[in-house]
């Protein structure tokens, strides 16, 4: 029978939550990190069993850390096979520099504070880190200050892909309230040469050369916080998802507004429809059905919990537009928490799991798409992500 | 020799425990210790000072003999008690933040 592994990143440590097929005995290992900030965990979908996390501190920096075993041992990569005489890591895994070259470096300066002066970029954590479809040393960073970095040796060393900030509209690009960061990268199945990735608060932006050149994909995109609300780059994004099956339909959780595009990111139009509110963080695909979307509505931009009270997931059969809400077995009264950006995601079973983990430390999952939910753990630390493994 | 003692989330990375011991050849100064400190456990590179710019994080502090070290000159000399290994260099996490 299959198992699903859940990869949950929390303000104080790192947790693994493990199942069989069924989904209702769960297995709880961790803290991994312990006291330290887990930005986000993943597996490489080549090899299930290499892991990668993002082990961060406001104290300490950055650390980067390395599974071989399915989360059972871990190493900061740069510290593994090759150590000094008395067995001391040698190398060293958490040096992301901003590349300052001549050839890619000179327009890579600054970007707008939050009081709309020009600020320069100062690298502040990982937020996520996706691995690659076929290679399991081959694996993406998004970061803070907003950029992205690739390591093609299982995390040892990192270049920034500096064609991102540097296609010129990075003095317009600022911070949201939880920073400037690259928090969403999706890669294309249908073509390894393709990516999206997502930055709050500038938007969306897509490569087809392997991240040597990238564009911004907004148009369609209306914001009221900046000073031209359609203008090409500014958006705050919040999480950009797609079915494997179907990678040119992209779907957009946004500041406000749920979004869809069915060209690639080329042009995107509003499928909010009939939600309560349309601000939220997280939104993610059915992993079998590829108009099926789930999204967390959250009441506003400024009261960052559930309407009334009510923890609910809504979800839409029909790609947007029409949505129910999914309440059984989550709170209905007196729930005032958050459901951030990367802390939702689908398991590939028959029947589609769906996870996601609130600030106030729960996970919940459904293995029935949504129909029925359970809390798998209800006082972890803040969740800040949650990822799914399905083994066969 | 100089004894560094680094804060608990340190230990656990460079995996150590309680104090370090370090050789530092020349002036010690807080810059030689932590040349010596990363030399030593390069894991640690970048969680005391900056990767790029090699100034100190701003929520880590540098005490010697129960005086504030942070904003010495990276190449002031530090006391003869740290010289000595009389005394030890603490690297403390800020107590601001989360």
């Amino acid at each position: 029978m299959s198992t699903v592994r859940v990869l949950v990143g929390t303000r104080k440590g790192a947790f693994i939550l493990a199942a069989d097929g069924k989904r209702q005995r769960w297995d709880v290992r961790g803290p991994f990190f312990a006291g330290w900030e887990i930005y986000h965990m993943k597996g490489s979908p080549a090899d299930p069993n290499r892991l990668y996390a993002s082990q961060t501190s406001a104290w300490f920096g950055q650390i980067i850390q390395r599974s071989c075993d399915g989360g059972a041992s871990w190493e900061a990569p740069g510290g593994g096979p090759e150590k000094s005489a008395d067995g001391m890591p040698r190398g060293e895994s958490n040096k992301f520099a901003y590349d300052t070259t001549p050839p890619t470096g000179k327009p890579l300066t600054t970007h707008q504070w939050y009081d709309g002066t020009q600020h320069p970029w100062e690298f502040k954590r990982v937020w996520h880190l996706e691995p690659s479809l076929s290679d399991p040393d081959v694996v993406y960073a998004g970061v803070e200050d907003a950029a992205l970095f690739r390591s093609s040796d299982g995390g040892t060393t990192w270049q920034e892909l500096a064609g991102l900030r540097g296609h010129g509209s990075g003095p317009q690009w600022q911070p949201g309230a939880g920073g400037m960061c690259l928090h969403t990268i999706l890669l294309d199945p249908s073509d390894p040469r393709r990516m999206f990735v997502a930055i709050s608060a500038a938007g969306a932006f897509k490569t087809e050369d392997a991240g040597a050149t990238w564009r911004p994909i907004n148009r369609g995109l209306q914001s009221k916080y900046i000073p031209n609300p359609a203008a090409e780059v500014g958006h705050c994004v919040h999480r950009l998802a797609l079915n494997r099956a179907r990678p040119r339909v992209l779907f957009m959780q946004k500041h406000w507004d749920v979004m869809r595009s069915d060209d690639a990111g080329e042009s995107w139009r509003e499928v909010s429809g009939n939600l309560p509110t349309d601000f939220g963080f997280v939104i993610d695909v059915h992993a079998h059905e590829p108009d099926t979307i789930y999204v967390v509505p959250i009441k506003s931009d400024s009261e960052h919990y559930p309407l009334d009270g009510q923890l609910r997931v809504y979800r839409s059969r029909g790609g947007g537009g029409e949505w129910e809400a999914l309440t059984k077995g989550l709170p209905q009264r007196d729930c005032y928490v958050n459901v951030l950006r990367d802390a939702m995601a689908v398991d590939s079973l028959d029947r589609c799991g769906v996870y996601f983990g609130t600030t106030g430390g729960q996970v919940y999952a459904s293995a029935d798409s949504g129909d029925t939910w359970n809390a798998i753990v209800r006082d972890l630390p803040p969740v800040l992500s949650v990822e799914v493994q399905t083994l066969p | 020799m100089i004894r560094v003692e680094l804060p608990p989330h340190l230990q656990t990375l460079a995996r150590v425990g309680g104090e370090v011991i370090l050789e530092v050849s020349g002036p010690v100064t807080p810059r030689a210790v932590l040349d010596a400190l990363e030399a030593r456990y390069p894991v640690l590179r970048g969680t005391i000072r900056d990767h790029v710019t090699l100034q100190r994080r701003p929520f880590v502090r540098v005490f010697a003999c129960a005086r504030d070290w942070s904003h010495e000159p990276p190449d002031s000399p530090l006391p003869a008690a740290i010289a000595s290994g009389a005394e030890p260099l603490l690297v403390v996490g800020a107590i601001a933040g989360g």
